[in-house]
């Protein structure tokens, strides 16, 4: 099949779907690329490095007629037109924001692959455009916010005096966050972070940050698809404290907090803004999505009154754009290895696979968005590559009620027993039954590797046995007593070789 | 007081005595540091109960009985530390589980006796006296032939494939209720047929139970036997009146089942569906997709590997014990050691065939403890690490358990040691594990293959190691 990257044309679009390194591994996985002529010319690789990669030039018309389209941005309506009947269209669709830009692609006969919808579970991760995109915004912020900055973001000791550290404020720990709060601890300032989701304060540390806690007793986020949600009105109230203790002390601000779906929440408001030092920057990657910060304006930056730069740039990952590209375009790589599974330059796509469903926005005029829903527990931010997709079926335990009634009916038993039995048997049970306990208990803290001692001594132990035939043994009867003796030679095997072989392996348990 | 009664109340004391050092010696076995002293207590114990048993029985018996006595104890004794002083390390789930057998077939012993002396039992308690007797004889029999089919399957002797019969849980839930009937039947009328019947009944039991589960569960299997035989032991208490035995048992019995459960739980396996025999016939479903290029490596490119890492950890499987390979991976491990390179060991619960089973073997081969880390201590580290090397595990190491919902191991705990930089994976072949589940493992980017004899291998990358310059 042939693949089609062509060159975008969305106002100041600086980004490729394609770049020479991921069009080798395109033709790798068996598929003739073709590529728009300038299509790369932006992100500073020219055709020359395509052609090298084995992929031919062609012109507007040829390269969306491919069979397979590659994009950045959602296709404007003259471009859908030229898309080949049966063609697959992979690109950022995002499909939960323009239903209507949905119901065109139903309309065509081509299958549409939204790339934005790859849902957040670790075997999908290497597919995440959001997250390389974020990081990238996050990054990217930083270098912004540096350049508006009028100091040093490290501190020094010089002959011409002392220079303090920036202090860097990042709201939101997710990738972009993350990925700021890295880029400015490694250019040496001080850097806090706060995030409604408390399993990331270590994430936090280990990149250089301090992780700002908000101490409110039930504010307890588990994320059930991977994003922060919407937070409880006490927590809000102290966060808003934090942020205004935090606006008045440090130099830069950095807000990502982006609730999927919905305005994005402020967290800085005027006064916290008219609070901060003049010279201070603010950027705010949430302004497209209405902005965290209040009187941000999206797509620009401004000083206010008393000299604080507000930075709203929208494109931040378009200011990288050889960068944002290739790791676009290494996403559309992993993704393609996925579809093509039998390296042979043919696209299958299967439905009963949770992330090829989620991305299929519509296939051959068949509306299939939105997808179910999937659900991974605790992959906090595709930043933090250990999280783990925990799929495994739940198992339900017993309700609350049913272990009371089998307890009140296990009590019942034990004191029906009790009072019928005759004489040695209540006390045997009352034996019995705290020796069971007693056994639970002791077994409970056993480090994992003495199990097998463990069980070889109380293999030893059950040769107690051995007592039962001996007192048998006491019978004058020929028949018992060679049964017993039988049973008091097998008994004794086990005493003495079970503590035996304890022994030896005890023996050899050492430390340094 | 006759001399009778003094030594009846002294040994009374001693079994009290006796309980309480078994308590303190499984206690104790809980950590490194006083798994000694309990191994001490336990064997105390064992010392004062024999002791008092034997003064008892001298006391009340003819020099018949004493001889005969004295004589199976020393001969079983003998028979006992001869054999564990042979055993291999690596032998030592079926040892185990071979003792556990002695203890059932006395159980069932001890309850035929009971059956031939009913003599001098008071009227009221014939009938719990029967029922006492059927319950010993039945879990006895069942722990019996079990842990004989635990042993063969373990020792290879016979296929470790669980045996699926049609309908085997209705024929296990037949057999209990036949067992039920036959015990009905037996506290009315005591016929000597029913005894014998109700043995061949447990005996065929444990024989179907442990069949029809997998080699994969193996070691929940051997701490369920252990359970078991204490469950025997405190039945054969109830029928001789002998509260020692019944502490005893129970303690056994109720650990034995709780370690079962712990292994359940790091094997993310129902606990009533192992007992039941489930898991292994979860046959391989789609092994086909996960076919893929594997890259090969060899000892030498290892060794270079091992020099330049500066942190390896090894996760071995239960192909270490196969191969004896434990002595040169701790060479291997004390050579990398040396050279300043950070080695650890991670290990899976159940790896191997017996709860604990590596630690046992890297404790043979003189490992510190220290560097030998759960699965759950190792796992946050592994994404930080240079070198991986798997040596004979395979399930355990799986990453379907965790990425691949659809796999018939999915959920399972596993060591996540793809998220290392490097994996180098030792194993004769590309076979599956013991579960039967592909392992797309070995045709990540990151891993190398290493065939051959595990042994072989490590022997080789330890020589090569010497050779390579840091």
């Amino acid at each position: 099949m042939r693949i089609g990257v062509v060159a975008e044309t969305a106002e100041g679009e600086t980004r490729v779907a394609a770049t020479p390194s991921t069009v080798a591994q395109l033709v790798k996985l068996g598929y003739d690329v073709s590529v728009q002529l300038g299509a790369g010319v932006a992100s500073a690789f020219p055709d020359g490095g395509y052609v090298a990669s084995g992929a031919v030039i062609v012109d507007r018309i040829d390269a969306w007629g491919a069979d397979v389209v590659l994009t950045v941005n959602a296709p404007a309506d003259a471009e859908l037109r030229l898309l080949a009947e049966g063609a697959t269209l992979v690109s950022w669709l995002s499909p939960g924001l323009n239903p209507g830009f949905v119901d065109k692609l139903v309309a065509l006969p081509i299958t549409a692959l939204a790339v934005d919808a790859v849902p957040r579970i670790s075997r999908a991760q290497s597919m995440d455009v959001l997250s390389s995109t974020a990081n990238i915004a996050g990054y990217r912020a930083v270098v912004e916010a540096a350049n508006r900055f009028g100091r040093f973001f490290t501190g020094q000791v010089t002959a011409a005096g002392k220079v303090p550290p920036a202090k860097v404020l990042v709201a939101g720990a997710g990738v972009a966050g993350l990925a700021a709060i890295g880029a400015a601890s490694s250019m040496g300032a001080i850097v806090r972070a706060t995030d409604p989701r408390p399993e990331v304060a270590e994430q936090v540390k280990s990149i250089g940050g301090t992780y700002l806690a908000v101490d409110v007793a039930e504010q307890k986020q588990v994320s059930s698809d991977g994003y922060a949600q919407a937070t409880s009105e006490a927590y809000d109230q102290r966060a808003a404290e934090i942020y205004s203790e935090q606006a008045a002390d440090v130099d830069i601000i950095i807000t990502t907090a982006n609730i999927p779906g919905r305005t994005a929440p402020v967290l800085i408001t005027a006064a916290d803004v008219a609070s901060m030092k003049s010279g201070s920057v603010i950027v705010d990657l949430a302004a497209a999505n209405g902005g965290n910060v209040e009187g941000t304006v999206p797509g620009t930056e401004f000083v206010t009154a008393n000299g604080v730069t507000i930075i709203g740039y929208t494109d931040l990952a378009r200011r990288l754009p050889a960068q944002a590209s290739q790791l676009y375009g290494q996403n559309l790589v992993n993704l393609l290895t996925l579809l093509t599974p039998g390296k042979d330059g043919r696209l299958v796509l299967d439905h009963t696979d949770i992330v090829q469903r989620a991305i299929t926005v519509a296939q051959n005029g068949e509306k299939l968005w939105p997808p179910p829903p999937v659900h991974v527990s605790a992959a906090p931010t595709a930043a933090a590559p250990t999280s783990e997709a925990d799929v495994a079926p739940q198992k339900t335990g017993l309700s609350r009620t049913t272990k009371g009634v089998l307890t009140v009916i296990g009590i019942a038993i034990l004191f029906g027993v009790i009072a019928i039995a005759p004489a040695p048997l209540p006390q045997h049970i009352t034996v019995l039954v705290l020796a069971i306990v007693i056994g639970f208990y002791v077994i409970g803290k056993v480090h994992h590797a003495l199990h097998t001692p463990l069980m070889s001594v109380t293999n030893a132990i059950s040769g107690i046995v051995v007592v039962g035939a001996m007192l048998q043994l006491t019978i004058d009867d020929p028949a018992t007593r060679i049964l017993a003796s039988v049973a008091v030679l097998l008994a004794s095997i086990n005493i003495f070789g079970g503590f035996a072989v304890s022994r030896r392996m005890l023996r050899m348990f050492s430390k340094d | 007081m006759t001399t009778e009664a003094i030594t009846i109340a002294i040994s009374g004391a001693a079994y009290l005595v006796a309980a309480l050092l078994f308590i303190l010696s499984l206690a104790g076995l809980a950590r490194h540091e006083t798994a000694r002293t309990g191994l001490v207590y336990g064997i105390t114990g064992m010392v004062i109960a024999l002791l008092a048993t034997i003064a008892l029985d001298v006391q009340s018996s003819t020099p018949t009985a004493i001889v005969l006595l004295l004589g199976a104890l020393v001969i079983g004794g003998a028979i006992g530390l001869w054999r564990a002083a042979r055993v291999q390390m690596t032998g030592m789930p079926q040892f185990i589980a071979l003792l556990h057998s002695f203890v059932g077939l006395a159980a069932v012993l001890i309850g035929w006796n009971g059956y031939l002396e009913s003599a001098n039992i008071a009227p009221d308690l014939v009938g719990i006296h029967r029922g006492e007797i059927f319950i010993g004889i039945f879990i006895g029999a069942v722990t019996f032939t079990g842990s004989i089919v635990a042993y063969l399957k373990l020792s290879a002797r016979i296929k470790s494939a669980p045996l699926v019969l049609p309908g085997r849980n209705a024929l296990n839930l037949a057999a209990l209720g036949l067992f039920v009937v036959f015990t009905v039947w037996f506290v009315i009328t005591p016929a000597f047929w029913l005894l014998i019947a109700v043995t061949v009944l447990a005996l065929l039991l444990g024989l179907h139970l442990v069949a029809s589960i997998g080699g994969g569960d193996m070691p929940v299997v051997v701490s369920m036997l252990n359970s078991y035989s204490g469950w025997a032991a405190a039945a054969s208490g109830f029928l001789l009146n002998n509260d020692l035995l019944i502490v005893t048992g129970a303690l056994v019995g109720s650990s034995g089942a709780y370690l079962s459960y712990i292994m359940c739980k790091a094997m993310n396996r129902s606990f009533i569906s192992v007992i039941a025999g489930g898991f292994g016939i979860a046959a391989p479903t789609h092994s086909a997709d996960e076919t893929g290029e594997h890259h090969e490596i060899t000892a030498e490119e290892t060794a270079q590997l091992l020099a330049e890492a500066k942190s390896v950890v090894i996760t071995p499987g239960f192909g270490m014990a196969v191969a004896q390979a434990q002595y040169p991976v701790a060479e291997l491990a004390r050579a990398l050691r040396e050279r300043g390179v950070k080695v650890r060991f991670g290990i899976h619960p159940v790896a191997g065939r017996l709860p604990g089973h590596m630690n046992v073997l890297l404790a043979e081969a003189k490992v510190p403890y220290d560097i030998v880390l759960e699965m759950d201590e190792i796992n946050d580290d592994l994404p930080g690490t240079s070198v991986v090397l798997v040596i004979g595990a395979n399930d355990t190491v799986n990453p379907a358990a965790a990425l691949d919902p659809s796999s018939p191991i999915a959920g399972m705990p596993v060591l996540k040691v793809w998220e290392a930089e490097e994996v180098i994976v030792f194993k004769r072949s590309m076979a599956s594990g013991y579960a039967g589940v592909a392992n797309p493992l070995f045709y990540r980017d990151n891993t190398r293959m290493l065939f051959g004899d595990a042994k072989d291998r490590v022997e080789e990358i330890v020589r090569a190691l010497c050779d390579v310059r840091v």
